[in-house]
């Protein structure tokens, strides 16, 4: 795999593009500062390397780094998941696995089609593909980054435990990770969430705030699911497009090669095709980016928030039932004190899931819609940015072509 | 030129007399032809004797200047004399092709066979001068395509417009109703009459059963639209390549074609009829010799040229492939597009913050012109780069044609010589041999057959070196043609890229303060 040696050095990445675009104010808090400086690839799997700042006393090191695995991340958001004090806050979603699916699709098929190619054209369509690669990877980079950056700028979950240890342990976490029989579990609990979506599907909800929240999240997040997978149907056109430029370039190039007639206008015309193929290529990328990405992003966002209205919907559950527990103890007069002190803490908890739930979801409204805002912004400006330079590179060939 | 247009009068009175009395001769020497070739060489005579009535009269004429007309026939013909080309073509359609050559042979056939009306003169000159000139000035459309009839005889009827000044057609604008086999028609007789003789015959829009038989059995779809339109293009080029032609255009087929109003049916083009199988077998036995002919190239130009023209050929194609996929994907960008678009304003509608939601309803708008965009911009790369590209291919197929006609003539010339020496040696034996009474008799007639291939072979070499040349001709004009046709066509093209930016910068420009307002 000549390409995966290309990757296997350590490629510097900063902490910018994705992580400021899908959520405004990360990482701005100086006492616990978190970026993945580095990632290494290997194989199948990806190393990143954490590294925190911190003044907060509660590290013993100020500054320092640790190597983490994809699974690592998986981890932590599971125990934060299974923490019943954040049950009222929106978890942020857990990073979606390293995929390197497509550009090793489209390597395999590279290696098919060597033989037809001229040296040139397989030359640049590797570039294509050494530099998809490089995109995916830092997608995922940026994405776990994210992941992290958010746990460090929420108030309560940057002072998590498992949190401390994922930043600081400089040993392989493996130990702590999920083994086959949670992993399970796990699956077992995907099983029970479709449960709750009947639950409260089918529940009265006597708040309003809650209702309309359930409403709207639950349709919104099947129009986003479908907008996703549309948006990434889009963009892998836009690629293909790009890549068919690659080949008209290099036929052209050819041709005016081996033409003896003054066809002087084919090698222009392959510079130029070669060219635009750049410039379609980044128009691919940057829409990737501003638009199914965050697109993307959003869609498991949602899914964190109609998780938190499961949690809340599971705790009125309780409540109910605590409640119909204690109306039966009072009428058979046995372990009332008992099922009043179950009614009230079932109580007290789905008000305090409704208070802190409310809040996430309302400040969750303020940052979907500033990062669509921004997103939205920066993807119209880059069009008309890549437009301009599509239309001077053709029209300067249009010129050189008219004036030969 | 008069003398020219004298020689070859007496040429074909000369071969038709032949022709009368040495047609199992002809027959015999044919050992590189199928028997029954469509495609007339200088020395096929059948044809000839079938089609016109004119040149027997000058029969009388001809005895006393035999060998003065040899002499005289060496010399070069004009390339661009009408009257010599429809008489040997074969005649698909037999209604017409004969009538004009009588017509111009009988203004000649007068006492004096030497008066050639001057104003006919100039007139081809004039004509020649200004289809090579800037003067060439000629525009046709090929447009309304309208069904006709109903079920599988239905057929598409397209308007032929034609805009000119050229004094060769009676009226400067006109037009007229064809048929796709009315133009395959047309094609089949340019190619009978004049690819043998070196001029490369722009070939016609291929044929398409899958593609007709949708329109025949009435499917109003999408598809079967782009394919009347796409032949309706096609069809267009075919005419304005034809016409560009110095020699085609004055051909009486082709005026014929764009103006009279009635054109008989072009029954032959029809695959299965008999002159359709009749080509089939032709194409077998032209690529069987192909591989036996083995010539010896002692013009290094032309092997030059045939490699230029392989190498061409192949990249011309990988080309066209490069640019077919590249339609492919842009339509289906075009169809992702208006998919999110779909999808983008479902997404809006379901926003409850109102702002991002009308936002989110915008970008859908916009998303739905861009589509609109890419389906226009995938047009311009079927219809301009795609189109020009399969053109040219069947273009370079025809120049190759050219070559292995000129191979042909080669051969045919090569093979008289060979017959003329095995008369010589059978006269050599005659001579040997003492028998007095039968003797003479045999010598008379193997002195006749040595004069009547001494004149092959010098007719041979006469059509070798005159495809040599018309090739040459041809290949320069075609090089000509080719930079000027793709210099245009490319430059249309880049122009329809910088349209779709244009608009592609409008649209976002428009959406920019949209999403700013977004609060």
């Amino acid at each position: 795999m000549r390409v995966y040696k290309v990757l296997k050095k350590i490629i510097h990445l900063g902490a910018k593009g994705l992580a400021r675009s899908v959520s405004v104010d990360l990482n701005n808090d100086a006492s616990l500062l978190i970026d993945i400086p580095d990632a290494l690839c290997e194989r199948d799997k990806v190393k990143f390397t954490v590294h925190t700042k911190t003044t907060l006393g509660t590290f013993q090191k100020p500054e320092f780094s640790v190597s983490r695995q994809h699974e690592d991340f998986i981890w932590l958001h599971d125990t934060l998941v299974e923490t019943e004090e954040y049950a009222g806050l929106i978890i942020p979603p857990a990073p979606p696995k390293p995929d390197f699916e497509s550009p090793r699709e489209k390597m395999h098929k590279l290696g098919e089609g060597e033989a037809s190619m001229t040296k040139e054209e397989y030359a640049k369509m590797k570039q294509e593909l050494e530099a998809e690669y490089l995109a995916v990877f830092k997608k995922t980079v940026q994405v776990h980054e994210i992941f992290l950056q958010r746990l460090s700028s929420h108030p309560v979950f940057s002072k998590d435990r498992n949190f401390q240890i994922f930043l600081e342990y400089d040993q392989d976490l493996s130990v702590r990770r999920k083994n086959a029989k949670e992993m399970f579990g796990g699956f077992f609990k995907n099983m029970v969430k479709t449960a709750d979506e009947v639950l409260i599907s089918g529940t009265k909800e006597v708040d309003e705030f809650f209702d309309q929240e359930k409403t709207f999240l639950l349709d919104y997040f099947s129009k986003i699911k479908d907008a996703t997978s549309k948006a990434e149907k889009m963009t892998r056109s836009h690629k293909n497009v790009a890549d068919d430029y690659i080949h008209v370039s290099a036929t052209l190039n050819s041709l005016s090669a081996e033409d003896s007639t003054p066809l002087k206008h084919l090698e222009k015309l392959a510079d130029l095709f070669e060219k635009l193929r750049k410039v379609e290529g980044r128009v691919a990328s940057d829409q990737e980016l501003k638009l199914t990405e965050l697109l993307r992003y959003y869609m498991r966002d949602i899914q964190a928030a109609k998780d938190l209205l499961y949690r809340r919907a599971r705790a009125l559950a309780d409540y109910e039932n605590a409640n119909k527990a204690l109306d039966k103890a009072r009428l058979k007069s046995k372990d009332v004190a008992q099922a009043q002190q179950h009614q009230q803490q079932c109580l007290q908890k789905f008000d305090t899931l409704s208070e802190s739930g409310k809040k996430e979801l309302t400040s969750f409204k303020g940052r979907r819609v500033l990062a669509f805002r921004k997103n939205l912004i920066e993807m119209a400006e880059l069009e008309i940015k890549h437009a301009k330079s599509n239309m001077a590179l053709l029209q300067g060939c249009v010129e050189l072509l008219k004036s030969n | 030129m008069r003398d020219e247009l004298f020689c070859s009068l007496f040429y074909i009175t000369v071969v038709t007399v032949l022709g009368i009395s040495g047609i199992d001769m002809a027959h015999k020497a044919k050992n590189h032809s199928s028997p029954s070739s469509p495609e007339p060489a200088s020395l096929q005579v059948e044809d000839v004797s079938a089609n016109s009535n004119g040149p027997k009269t000058a029969e009388i004429l001809i005895d006393d200047d035999q060998d003065d007309l040899f002499a005289e026939a060496t010399e070069e013909v004009s390339l661009d004399s009408p009257e010599r080309e429809p008489i040997l073509s074969d005649g698909p359609s037999p209604a017409i092709t004969p009538v004009t050559p009588t017509a111009l042979i009988s203004n000649r056939i007068e006492p004096k066979v030497i008066g050639v009306p001057s104003m006919f003169e100039r007139s081809l000159d004039e004509v020649e001068e200004e289809a090579g000139g800037d003067l060439f000035d000629i525009n046709i459309s090929v447009s309304d395509p309208e069904k006709v009839g109903d079920g599988m005889n239905a057929y598409m009827a397209y308007k032929v417009t034609t805009k000119t000044s050229l004094t060769i057609f009676n009226q400067s604008e006109f037009s007229v109703k064809r048929r796709f086999s009315d133009f395959l028609g047309l094609h089949s007789k340019l190619a009978s009459k004049y690819m043998h003789i070196g001029y490369i015959v722009p070939p016609a829009p291929e044929k398409s059963i899958v593609g007709m038989t949708k329109v025949k059995v009435g499917k109003e779809d999408l598809s079967s639209t782009e394919f009347v339109e796409k032949r309706r293009s096609a069809l267009e080029r075919y005419l304005m390549r034809t016409v560009k032609h110095p020699t085609l255009i004055q051909d009486p087929d082709v005026i014929q074609f764009l103006e009279s109003s009635e054109l008989p049916r072009a029954v032959s083009t029809q695959a299965l009829s008999g002159a359709g199988i009749l080509r089939m077998v032709n194409k077998a036995a032209d690529a069987v010799n192909k591989m036996t002919i083995k010539m010896n190239e002692s013009d290094a130009w032309f092997e030059e040229k045939q490699q230029q023209f392989e190498n061409l050929d192949q990249q011309l194609r990988k080309l066209h492939a490069s640019v077919e996929a590249l339609v492919c994907h842009r339509k289906e960008l075009s169809v992702n597009t208006a998919s999110f678009a779909r999808s983008a304003a479902m997404l809006g509608n379901s926003e409850d913050h109102t702002a991002l939601s009308r936002a989110l309803s915008q970008l859908a708008e916009v998303e739905e012109k861009i589509d609109q965009l890419h389906q226009e911009q995938a047009y311009a790369d079927f219809y301009l780069f795609s189109e020009l590209l399969g053109d040219y291919v069947r273009l370079i197929t025809a120049v190759k044609g050219v070559f292995d006609q000129r191979m042909k003539t080669w051969s045919k010339w090569q093979d008289a010589q060979v017959m003329l020496q095995k008369k010589r040696e059978a006269e050599a034996k005659l001579h040997l041999a003492n028998k007095p009474d039968k003797l003479q008799q045999a010598k008379d007639e193997i002195k006749e057959e040595i004069e009547e291939w001494e004149g092959k072979v010098q007719q041979g070499e006469r059509d070798f070196e005159q495809i040599s040349k018309t090739i040459r001709k041809e290949v320069g004009r075609f090089e000509k043609e080719r930079v000027k046709d793709f210099k245009v066509v490319i430059i249309k093209y880049l122009e329809s890229l910088v349209h779709t930016q244009q608009q592609l910068i409008k649209y976002w420009e428009a959406f920019l303060p949209e999403a700013k307002a977004i609060a």
